[in-house]
């Protein structure tokens, strides 16, 4: 580096290399950040122009990100919610109150797994979708042939993708919570013999409508914001190479998985402090 | 793919999603006693200790659910705890009923038990309740069984 050469001898050179590497990094980081941001902004700004023009693009994306997920959502919650059952009733059994198993799953859906589980399950279903689709869009240079043609790809690529999105995700994990419920039911009381009448009355007694229900609604649904947000980024950002679109569907499932656990740490530590 | 399809597929997605939710807020969770919250009236009771007893704990008599607890406060005059409760309006209670704080089951959640007096008038909305029980501190039932103990050894 002939330009940094005036900073003395070599040893003092290689320590502020260091910096200049911790340094470079942490601009980068925020300089995606902003952008990151930025891009999050129009997309909602954009949002009104996407749903007059093209409402049934945001259809199709329910379609895509909501409707083909339908199947492994129903799939595991039926078994996580079996595997609850069946965990919960062997510890519950050995206190003599297995009847609490309804209240322990249905409050472990409601509360977590519901809209977690679901959330990450469709980050890798539906989010590396969106990702790829729009990495090989801007790759094969759909994307600037609109600009050409003077159609917003916010408006006609981004926005249908996000609503979609952000739609699909709270009945994606009502119906993953649901399920659960019925697998743990099938397990405990069809198979196992637990009363029937104690699981639900329990079950009843412990879960709040507004305290558990809704506040796992107003959980996936910031998941889903956050889920097709950073997968849409990611598709928008990735370098217009095959490397460069399989690096970004591989970051978005990463990204939005650890996103996911983060809010939800957040969130939990917001909505249920010493209830 | 065919318009008809899809929607007939999106249909049958947010149909199953919002049947989920009601699932969960009627079957699952309390929504259908949440909801008719407004033909209740608040009673008030003083306790000395109220042990664990939480807000939205039941209030409950002959073991019925009448009501739930709404909001529970230190009076720092008394030095008591103050609970008010909302009991539904389908139910009354004579203006001598007494309350204590009980527990489900050896270590089940602690709820409200009223107990119907023989007075004539009735509880009205902002009442307050005189006889009142604490809950059961387990330390100091201890303490008074050791005692009792330590004095009937003492007597023989």
């Amino acid at each position: 580096m002939p330009r940094t050469s005036s900073w003395g001898p070599p040893v003092l050179e290689r320590g502020a290399n260091a910096f200049r590497i911790v340094g470079r990094r942490v601009t980068n980081g925020v300089w995606r950040l902003g952008y990151a941001s930025r891009f999050f902004l129009l997309t909602l700004t954009r949002s009104a122009l996407s749903f007059r023009r093209f409402r049934g693009l945001t259809f199709r994306e329910i379609y895509f990100a909501g409707v083909l997920s339908l199947i492994i959502i129903i799939v595991s919650g039926l078994f996580v919610g079996m595997v609850l059952g069946l965990q919960g009733y062997e510890t519950l059994q050995k206190y003599g109150s297995s009847e609490a198993v309804g209240t322990l799953v249905a409050l472990s859906l409601v509360r977590e797994l519901g809209p977690v589980v679901s959330a990450l399950l469709f980050a890798s279903r539906a989010g590396s979708a969106m990702t790829a689709e729009i990495g090989l869009m801007k790759a094969t240079e759909q994307i600037s042939a609109m600009e050409m043609m003077a159609v917003d790809p916010i408006a006609r690529v981004i926005g249908p993708r996000f609503w979609g999105g952000v739609l699909s995700m709270p009945l994606l994990a009502a119906i993953f919570s649901a399920m659960g419920v019925f697998g743990g039911y099938l397990i405990t009381v069809v198979v196992i013999g637990v009363d029937e009448g104690a699981f639900w009355s329990q079950m009843q007694n412990a879960v709040d409508f507004r305290q558990d229900i809704v506040n796992g609604v107003i959980k996936s649904v910031v998941f889903g914001v956050a889920v097709t947000a950073i997968a849409l980024f990611e598709g928008y950002d990735a370098p217009p190479t095959a490397e460069g679109v399989s690096g970004a569907t591989t970051r978005t499932v990463v990204t939005s998985s650890l996103a996911i656990l983060g809010l939800d740490f957040v969130l939990t530590a917001f909505m249920f402090k010493g209830i | 793919m065919d318009k008809t399809i899809l929607d007939l597929w999106i249909g049958i997605f947010v149909t199953l999603g919002i049947a989920a939710l009601f699932v969960l807020a009627l079957k699952v969770g309390n929504a259908s006693t949440t909801f008719n919250t407004g033909a209740t009236y608040r009673i008030i009771a003083d306790f000395d200790n109220i042990g664990g007893l939480k807000v939205r704990a039941p209030v409950k008599s002959a073991g019925v659910v009448v009501g739930r607890v709404d909001d529970i406060q230190f009076d720092n005059r008394k030095f008591v705890a103050r609970v008010t409760m909302n009991v539904d309006r389908r139910y009354e209670f004579p203006k001598d009923t007494s309350v204590s704080i009980l527990t489900s089951g050896l270590l089940g959640e602690q709820y409200i038990g009223l107990e119907a007096g023989g007075d004539s008038a009735m509880l009205k909305d902002g009442d307050a309740l005189k006889l009142t029980q604490s809950a059961v501190v387990l330390e100091k039932l201890i303490g008074q069984f050791l005692y009792n103990k330590a004095a009937e050894g003492g007597a023989k």
